[in-house]
């Protein structure tokens, strides 16, 4: 049974309807990517997973618990954690602040207090910056505090959407090592990329979206050499 | 530490805020100052009340409201009609006027804080005008002459008092949990709902609070002059009230505190040129907008830029160490 399961997602944004019967499942502790272009509806996927958004038909399960119509509030505390699109921080706060905002629905502080931990671990750069104004962080910093944010709620399941945008290459590989970290300490991870062989790379499975719908899935290996992939999103 | 920075600097600011109230109350009571300077005394109170609550809606949650005279109307009325009507003492019609003032704050705050930026505005602002013409044609509590008559019970010591409990709630409420969460509201709206923020909930929030204090200065407003009159709620109010807040920097309160003061005080000085008064408002908010955008205090506190300064050797960033 998948830990995540969509079942026939359509949303709309007024009449444009951008996905168009998405039916896709994430597996326990695996990587999973969706890639696609531009419009895609990579994003929206995501939005749709962590109730910024609402389909108009289908499911969605998280171990096997509807999450459909439910609020935001409710599936950050079921466990998922969305880092968004443009990282969003708040950037009149300090990072600790940040931080802290991440883990606003868990009450327990001393499990807060060692999570936070744990995240400095993964971002020591983050640690060296803490009472900095979030706003004065470099490109990559503020993608490493929204994802070091996105997992201060303890996620099962993390959705992170374009974490390389905007980013250097070498910042590029640095986020994607931290990435395979998250996953190695048993963070269940669904990717967002434009950058599909740093994702397909990483991944365990993929999908990729085509205006509104998935048109192939497969083991990202597999997927990483198949012809038509090449051809449309690695380059040749 | 946090806490104890933060009680050492609730020790310092009851302090301060003592002998200012010694020192008022002392050239009060010895009739030193003329009754005109009493009056604006009172009025200062009154609009640091105001600003500093209108300031959590606008400063601490980014949002945009313009109707606090609105609320300012409903807490002045009721507290009225509660004195002469039903001869409540003082403090339960004070209380009752910011009671009522709350609860339509609330229910005008769920439907409307779906709106953002320009459309909440409006909203806020014709909601401010529906107050006031409901209120004049209202025949049994004044309608367009006003209700004249109210006890004039509210002296500067309740002022003064009043002023001190609102501040000292809206700071608590700025520093504790439900404050960080209007904050990254204000900072990413999207970004707080997917941390599993209930945004809307945390709009009505701020927006209620808010609206209890204008409620609160409506009474002691009326309480004040005996009188209660449609046209001492226009928008106009709102809109002195939201200069305020802006002159003192969007999300400090000690801004707003700042801000009351200057404007009051020029409003006071140009009494006798009313005609005037705009112009010096306009010429402060474009100065004011090419040298300090942000406002006089920024969204920092005052007191923290005071000790940061002296804490880090003039590091103006107002984030004095927080240590852990």
């Amino acid at each position: 049974m998948p830990m995540l399961q969509l079942e026939d997602i359509n949303v709309y944004y007024g009449a444009i309807h951008a996905l168009k019967g998405i039916t896709l499942s994430v597996e326990e502790g695996q990587i999973v990517s969706l890639i696609g272009a531009n419009g895609a509806g990579k994003t929206t996927t995501l939005r749709t997973i962590s109730g910024l958004l609402r389909s108009k038909t289908g499911g969605i399960t998280f171990f096997d618990k509807p999450l459909q119509k439910k609020s935001a509030e409710y599936i950050v505390c079921s466990g998922i954690s969305h880092c968004p699109e443009g990282r969003r921080i708040f950037a009149n706060m300090t990072v600790s602040e940040n931080l802290e905002m991440g883990a606003f629905t868990r009450k327990d502080k001393k499990e807060v207090a060692a999570t936070l931990k744990t995240v400095y671990e993964h971002f020591p750069r983050l640690k060296e910056r803490m009472f900095q104004m979030a706003g004065t962080l470099s490109g990559g910093e503020q993608q490493m505090l929204a994802m070091g944010r996105a997992l201060m709620s303890k996620p099962k399941l993390l959705l992170l959407d374009e974490p390389s945008m905007g980013l250097a290459p070498l910042l590029v590989k640095e986020i994607f090592t931290i990435i395979k970290e998250i996953h190695e300490i048993g963070t269940t991870v669904l990717l967002v990329e434009q950058n599909a062989r740093m994702a397909l790379s990483i991944s365990d499975y993929a999908y990729v979206l085509e205006t509104g719908k998935i048109s192939l899935q497969g083991e990202a290996r597999a997927l990483s050499e198949s012809e038509d992939v090449k051809k449309a999103y690695l380059g040749g | 530490m946090m806490i104890k920075r933060l009680r050492k600097q609730d020790a310092i600011f009851l302090l301060i805020s003592f002998v200012v109230f010694a020192v008022f109350q002392f050239l009060i009571s010895e009739r030193i100052l003329s009754s005109f300077w009493r009056l604006n005394i009172a009025v200062i109170c009154l609009n640091i009340i105001l600003a500093s609550s209108l300031n959590l809606i606008n400063g601490i949650t980014g949002q945009f409201s313009l109707g606090h005279a609105g609320f300012m109307a409903v807490g002045a009325y009721v507290s009225a009609v509660c004195t002469m009507f039903f001869h409540l003492p003082f403090i339960c019609s004070i209380l009752a006027g910011a009671a009522a003032a709350g609860v339509l704050g609330f229910c005008i705050g769920v439907p409307t804080l779906h709106l953002q930026g320009d459309y909440l505005a409006i909203a806020t602002l014709g909601m401010g005008e529906i107050i006031r013409i409901t209120i004049l044609n209202i025949p049994q509590i004044g309608g367009a002459s006003g209700m004249s008559g109210i006890p004039t019970e509210t002296t500067f010591t309740w002022l003064f008092f009043c002023m001190i409990v609102t501040l000292f709630v809206l700071k608590n409420i700025i520093n504790s949990n439900q404050g960080r969460a209007c904050l990254s509201v204000r900072e990413n709206d999207i970004a707080a709902s997917a941390m599993g923020i209930n945004t809307t909930e945390f709009k009505v929030f701020a927006f209620t609070v808010a609206s209890i204090f204008a409620g609160l200065a409506g009474g002691l407003f009326s309480h004040y002059f005996g009188i209660a009159h449609p046209s001492s709620f226009t928008f106009m109010r709102s809109f002195d009230i939201m200069t305020m807040v802006v002159l003192g920097g969007l999300g400090s309160l000690s801004g707003s505190i700042i801000g009351a003061v200057i404007l009051t005080f020029i409003a006071a000085v140009m009494q006798s040129y009313p005609e005037y008064r705009m112009i010096v408002y306009a010429l402060l908010l474009i100065i004011l907008m090419l040298y300090r955008p942000n406002g006089i205090c920024g969204d920092k506190e005052l007191v923290n830029v005071i000790l940061g300064r002296f804490k880090k050797g003039g590091k103006n960033d107002g984030t004095v160490a927080e240590n852990k």
